[in-house]
This record gives C-alpha cells, structure tokens and sequence, in this order.
C-alpha cells in the first residue's frame, strides 16, 4: 500500500523560511485585527444610530461579511475591484478581505456587548459632564471590549486560519505561501504542509494562550 | 447601458457548481452532526482525563486551516494510494472539520441542562439511555440548535475552499466564466448574490430562534 518514502529532513531544512513566512502570517492576522476592530466599532455605532443611510450601510457590510465566504471576499478585493480600476496586490487583497470579513463578525460581537451594558452607565457619564464622544470612548467602549474580549481571541484566530487562503490569490510570503512555493519546488507535498499544520497549530495555541494571560492581566479587579 | 456576455446556460453552469456546493455541505453536515454528537456526549459524559485525546483531535481539526487539512488529506491518499476522487476526499474532511465543531456545540448543550434535572430522571427509573433520548437531548437541542444552524451555514461558506482539490464548485465555476468572459465584477457579484440567497434567509430562522427560544427560559 506505501510505496512512497517520507523525506522529512527536507522539510526540516525549511523551517527557517516557514517561520519566517509565519511572521508575516501573524502579521497579516494581526493588521486584519486592528483595522476589524476599528471598523467594527463604527459599524457597530452606525447600526444602533438613528441615521438610516448608515444603518443601512452598516447592515448591509455586515450581512454580506457574514453570509458569503471569506475566500469570495478575498476574490472580490482581487478579482473584482479591478473593474474599479483598483489594482490590490495579493497581500493588501488578502489583507482588505480578511479585514471585511473580521469586521462583520466583530461588530455583531460588539453590537451584543453594547446591548450587555446598561443604558444608566452612559447616562451617569454624560451627567458627569462628558460629551457623548468622550462618554463612549472612556466608560461604554473598555466594558465593550471586556466583554466581548473571548468571542475577540476566537475571531483573532479565525483571522490566523483565514489568511492561509492567500495562496488562492497568488501570497507567497505567508506561512501557507512559503509551504506552497517550496512545494511546487519539491513536490513533497504530505511534509511540507504537515511542518505547516504543525506551525498553525502551535500559532494558534499561543495566541489563545497570550490572550488568556492578557485577559488575565487586563480584567482582574 | 449595462451589457454583459453573462447567457442563460452559463447561469446554469454557475447553478450547476452551486449544487456541488450544496451537495458537499450535506453530505458534510450529515456525517459531520452524527460524529459530533458522538463526540459531544463522549466529552459530557467522561472526565476531562479520559478524553484528552479526543480533545486533542478535535482541537487539532479547529487550530489547522481547512485548507492545509484538505491538501494534507489530499497528498496523503495518493501517497497511500487509496484512489479516492477529491470530491470524496473534501467529504471527508469537511466532515471531521464539523464534526470538531459540532461536539463543542452538543457538549455545550448536555451541559446546559441542570445536573438536577439529570438526577431527578434517573431517580425516576430512567436508565442511561432513556434519560439522554427523553430528557437531555430533547432540553439540549433548543441550546444546541442555533449554533448548530450557524456550523450548518458556515460548513456551507467554507466548502468553497474544495475548490483547491479542483472540484468544480460554486465559485471555481465563477472563476472559469471570469477567464473566458472577463467580467470579473459582475460575475462575482452575481455568484455573491447566490451565497447569500442560500445562507441568509437560514441565517435569519436560526436568529429567530435564537430569540424566540431565550424568550421562554
């Protein structure tokens, strides 16, 4: 039934430039996270406001996020927004599609925690003086974040898996990029992405593992 | 005036790979919901202890991108020379990846459902089996239900990624009329337009369930 012999030691040899393309996963991840949250928040605002062209913008991002697959909104930043004239290359690509894509999810989370909170700790910060800008900012938005800080590290995760899809728009330099090109090399397909599996894995178990010492750290009383 | 080269049959061929779509994610969802349940009563039922290896499994299949899962299992058939066709192969894991899923949400059910309750049925007589299939599972689907149409929708959006295999699903279908009409936008849009159709009116039951349900507890 084998007829075929394992050549780890290649894949071993590798694993200075995956770990380099892991870097750049990580990065990609973590950018995807900064500009969701930020958008998410004002997604989040826009769909509670009473201003109906927002909210209905802010819906419509939001359905569309989480009711088409991620892999389509990569196309569509690299395919599809070329009828614009918009050229992205596959990196900003991957990096604007997992951004709508994390926004989506991430501003529902939020919308839920906006809900969680009671209406009285806004009011007690405007009688305090504060503008509603700075009411938000100071006293709803860090119980926000509190509260949607597990639902966040999955979404964070979700972000670390989500960028293997790169190699559909031609990344080479991610983690799943540099495990394609060395593959395409080498033809050692069943190491190659093992050595990658293990790598996602262990990425992914120390994000989970950090955000719980964060979490830890930041919401202790 | 908007003009596109888009004809009635390669909306056909789009509907065509749609239903491979659809086919996969049942055939997943399927098999997938009955490992999972298995899975999830076995990580209820049985310490922590005893099921670190299956969580380890389970784990493994939720930290490794579907992607690599689908190459790996792919490179490792032909390396086994098992000769299964890719749609079989995507079956296949697309099957484990929800069945890892699925025995969180199953798990997150049974325990839902107060100890006491559990106790009170057994003390009434019921054996094992008789407390699970009349008192927990039934209490544990209405926790379980709303994520578990949420798995259902998200194994749908994920299946695209078969497409590595080179399985000619709903959006390598669109990719191919792109390389011969050169629409990309359009296309695209039109092939969007048929995910969400299929993932947002289950979208808005499960919400409404969701809803519904937390009304009464």
């Amino acid at each position: 039934m084998f007829n075929y012999t394992f050549h780890w030691y290649q894949a071993f040899r590798a694993l200075p430039q995956m770990l380099h393309g892991a870097l750049v996963t990580l990065e990609v991840a973590m950018l995807s996270m900064v500009l969701g949250v930020a958008f998410a928040v004002l997604l989040a605002v826009a769909r509670m406001s009473g201003n109906r062209v927002a909210r209905g913008l802010a819906t419509t991002w939001v359905e569309v996020a989480r009711n088409t697959p991620a892999l389509f909104q990569i196309y569509m930043a690299h395919f599809g927004l070329g009828a614009f004239g918009i050229h992205l290359s596959p990196f900003t690509a991957l990096l604007a599609g997992i951004t709508f894509n994390n926004a989506g999810y991430l501003s529902e989370t939020f919308r839920g925690a906006l809900n969680a909170i009671p209406p009285t700790q806004a009011r007690a910060a405007r009688s305090l003086g504060m503008g509603p800008v700075r009411a938000f900012w100071s006293v709803v938005m860090p119980q926000m974040f509190r509260i949607s800080f597990p639902p966040m590290t999955n979404q964070m995760v979700w972000a670390i898996l989500m960028t293997s899809l790169g190699i559909t728009v031609g990344l080479a330099t991610d983690l799943a990029g540099v495990t394609q090109g060395l593959n395409v090399k080498t033809f050692r397909t069943f190491e190659f992405f093992a050595m990658a599996a293990v790598l996602y894995y262990l990425i992914a178990k120390t994000v989970m593992l950090s955000a719980r010492l964060l979490a830890w750290r930041l919401f202790r009383y | 005036m908007f003009h596109t080269a888009l004809s009635l049959s390669d909306l056909l061929f789009l509907l065509k790979g749609a239903s491979v779509t659809v086919a996969v994610t049942v055939v997943a969802v399927l098999f997938g919901t009955a490992l999972g349940l298995a899975f999830g009563i076995i990580k209820a039922q049985f310490g922590w202890l005893a099921t670190v290896p299956l969580t380890f499994v389970l784990d493994v299949l939720r930290s490794v991108p579907l992607l690599i899962q689908l190459i790996l299992a792919n490179a490792f058939q032909s390396i086994a020379g098992l000769g299964l066709s890719p749609f079989l192969v995507a079956c296949v894991v697309l099957s484990l990846y929800t069945s890892a899923y699925c025995a969180e949400i199953v798990r997150g059910g049974i325990e839902a459902v107060p100890a006491v309750t559990r106790r009170a049925a057994r003390s009434l007589g019921m054996t094992w089996r008789q407390d699970m299939t009349n008192v927990t599972l039934p209490m544990a689907l209405r926790v379980a239900l709303p994520g578990w149409i949420g798995l259902a929708l998200g194994v749908m959006k994920d299946s695209a990624l078969v497409l590595w295999l080179g399985i000619i699903e709903l959006l390598r279908s669109s990719q191919i009329l792109v390389t011969r009409l050169q629409e990309p936008l359009f296309i695209l849009l039109v092939v969007g337009a048929i995910y969400f159709l299929m993932s947002y009116p289950i979208a808005r039951l499960g919400g409404r369930l969701e809803r519904r349900w937390r009304e009464n507890d």
